[in-house]
């Protein structure tokens, strides 16, 4: 039995838990301290030798991304923190950075100064303000402590850390699309290579990671690679937040080891909501293929979720139980990767675009079963063909629904529309 | 975000007095001139901003933010004041901004007031939050009722869905909502009655403030409101309660 294991989330229940005082009462910025009088690149391989893998849905290993940056280029290199936490169903970071924000401050201090970087930027989605006002007050807490700005603890080490809000753009999210943005252009992706570790923000060798990912890092300093690769499976090491939404009892943040179960995690989340059972669910988002109810004792780890023919992607659990049309969900998800697509490419700005139609004529009974096959080869000529994850991920609910669900599309078409009651899927419903 | 093709500019305005098409009219209002004082305060932190920034076109997405607090949209004017600040064309501040969703081509209501419709809210009652608020408020997607007071927008997830169904009012949080709390929420703002967002500030700011914070100026408020969530400490307190902790 797995058990949960908050490190992340520990003290989200004091009330001054974003304060540098509330931090720092948890032995908040002893771990800067101690990483101050390390060598950076000892830094660096702590965090290779945790396993510690990119928390923001790809899972790249951290510590070897760091160690891709360019040397030598005659250019500054930059941290980018990706806090633009858009993904359908994921709602990790913005808690994280709401209750405890000087948790990611001593993170990106620390990481920077491992990697050898003296500028610094937070990109934030732009519709959380209070989220933006935490982590604004935060840098300024740091500026005040001398944690910020020059010779940070007698260091010598500087860094200046700039809260940038973004203005409304999943596709930021998109490490290139990201820089962009921050270069105050359109959010569009780049190509790549070269990789932002090459020639990332302005041109320089730039490391873009998560904002769970670098908030790992003080733990893993403070109490070491071997502590947090102690937790977890073997390749798919360490904590992670679980966000479980949707019809289960208990909705909500759970921090566990990678690998746990959705079983196990439903049984602490007091299970389905009463009286129903589960029908699918995303492990990872909505670009993450949907699983079924024969997914449950698959390990939320990256190699079991990805054996099981879906992504770990960011642990956003979205549950659905037998009152939700799939066919609805799926529609809905696919309005939001037309909306989202930034247009740079053809398969992915016309491709979500006919999926879109299809999807409102198949949802009004208007369909054929030759629609799922045209609408599986219009997924297929995105997959792998669009210029960014975004197309691929836009491909997932489509591919996915069809496998499980083909019977529920067809009896759209002999009903004649929806057969689902949607007032009974509602938190207030049946 | 590719706009529909009726938010993308006008091409077919025509002459007040010859009534001959006179051409594309721009994406944004034209807005009136600064005042001096206005400009004067827009130009300083403006500065302030563009010195955060190792390059000054970083600045742009702020700027725009800044610009919106005035109108409470973007305007040509704006446009042309971010331009002059940075250094560039107004076709490429048009450019950027008429990519981002949050900026806006028409003033939004004080309380602009948005609802998750991403699959899991809808589920969750999303749908019908937005049908009975639309219906009640009198008013679609992005439009502002008479008063200049409220405005709905139809919203993509917020990050928030343990809360569902959300609803966001100046990119504040409302949680766990339902038609009834939705439309009581926005009557008791056009009343002038203060709601707290469930995680949010002791009370709301309007938008144009709202816009200033996320131009990167911190209004002193983030020491308001709660630190969590319930449902952000659920697994917590399952641990806590289990004797579950991390080794």
């Amino acid at each position: 039995m797995t058990t949960l294991t908050p490190v992340l989330t520990r003290h989200w229940d004091q009330a001054d838990s974003f304060t540098r005082a509330g931090y720092e009462r948890e032995g908040g910025y002893s771990s800067l301290r101690k990483a101050l009088t390390m060598e950076p690149s000892a830094i660096v391989d702590a965090v290779k030798d945790s396993g510690l893998r990119g928390r923001g849905g790809a899972g790249f290993p951290t510590g070897m991304k760091w160690g891709f940056l360019a040397q030598g280029t005659g250019k500054p290199t930059y941290l980018v923190v990706n806090a633009d936490e858009s993904e359908p169903g994921t709602c990790k970071d913005i808690p994280l950075m709401l209750a405890n924000p000087h948790v990611l401050v001593e993170g990106v201090i620390i990481s920077s100064f491992a990697i050898g970087a003296h500028q610094a930027f937070i990109y934030v989605r732009g519709e959380v303000l209070h989220v933006i006002r935490r982590l604004q007050q935060a840098v300024a807490e740091a500026y005040e402590a001398g944690y910020l700005g020059t010779d940070i603890l007698g260091s010598g080490f500087d860094l200046e850390l700039v809260v940038h809000a973004g203005a409304g753009a999943y596709i930021c999210g998109e490490e290139t699309a990201l820089l962009d943005s921050l270069e105050g252009f359109r959010g569009q992706p780049r190509l790549k290579p070269p990789f932002p570790a090459v020639a990332g923000l302005y041109g320089g060798p730039t490391v873009v990671n998560n904002v769970e990912s670098i908030a790992s890092v003080p733990s893993i300093v403070g109490k070491g690679a071997d502590w947090f690769a102690s937790m977890g499976t073997e390749k798919s090491k360490g904590f992670g937040i679980f966000s479980l939404s949707g019809h289960v009892t208990r909705p909500g943040q759970y921090e566990a080891p990678l690998g746990i179960t959705l079983r196990e995690l439903l049984e602490m989340a007091g299970g389905i909501r009463e009286g129903h059972e589960l029908k699918f669910w995303t492990p990872g988002g909505s670009s993450t293929p949907i699983f079924t109810a024969e997914h449950l004792d698959v390990p939320l780890d990256f190699e079991s979720v990805g054996a099981a023919g879906s992504m770990l992607g960011t642990r956003a659990l979205q549950i659905f139980d037998e009152t939700t049309c799939v066919v609805r969900a799926v529609s809905r998800w696919t309005d939001f990767y037309a909306h989202e697509s930034c247009g740079k490419c053809t398969p992915c700005r016309e491709g979500t675009y006919w999926l879109k139609q299809m999807l409102k004529r198949l949802d009004a009974g208007q369909g054929t079963e030759e629609d799922l096959s045209t609408m599986n080869d219009i997924a297929d000529n995105i997959l792998g063909r669009s210029f960014c994850a975004l197309g691929d991920g836009a491909t997932s609910p489509i591919h996915s629904s069809i496998k499980y669900f083909r019977e529920e599309y067809l009896a759209h078409f002999t009903h004649g529309g929806c057969p689902f009651d949607p007032a009974k899927s509602t938190k207030w419903g049946a | 975000m590719l706009s529909p093709p009726h938010e993308r500019g006008s091409l077919d305005t025509a002459h007040p007095m010859t009534g001959i098409p006179v051409g594309f009219t721009g994406h944004f209002p034209e807005g009136s001139a600064y005042d001096v004082e206005t400009r004067q305060r827009l130009e300083q932190d403006a500065k302030e901003i563009i010195a955060k920034y190792p390059k000054t076109r970083s600045a742009l997405l702020p700027l725009l933010h800044l610009v919106q607090s005035v109108d409470g949209c973007v305007t040509q004017v704006g446009v042309e004041f971010c331009a002059s600040m940075l250094d560039i064309t107004p076709a490429q501040v048009t450019g950027v901004a008429t990519f981002y969703t949050q900026y806006k081509r028409r003033p939004m209501g004080d309380y602009h007031v948005g609802v998750c419709i991403n699959t899991l809210c809808a589920v969750l009652g999303g749908d019908e939050i937005w049908d009975a608020l639309s219906e009640h408020v009198g008013v679609g997607h992005d439009e502002v009722t008479d008063d200049g007071k409220v405005s709905l927008e139809r919203l993509e997830c917020n990050a928030a869905c343990d809360f569902a169904p959300v609803m966001m009012v100046n990119w504040e949080f409302y949680d766990n909502q339902t038609p009834d709390s939705a439309k009581q929420l926005v009557d008791d703002l056009r009343a002038g009655r203060q709601v707290p967002p469930t995680r949010g500030p002791n009370g709301l700011c309007t938008f144009k403030e709202a816009s200033r914070v996320l131009a990167g100026i911190n209004d002193g408020r983030a020491g308001e409101g709660v630190q969590a969530g319930p449902e952000s400490l659920v697994g917590l307190e399952i641990a806590k309660e289990k004797g579950w902790e991390a080794p």
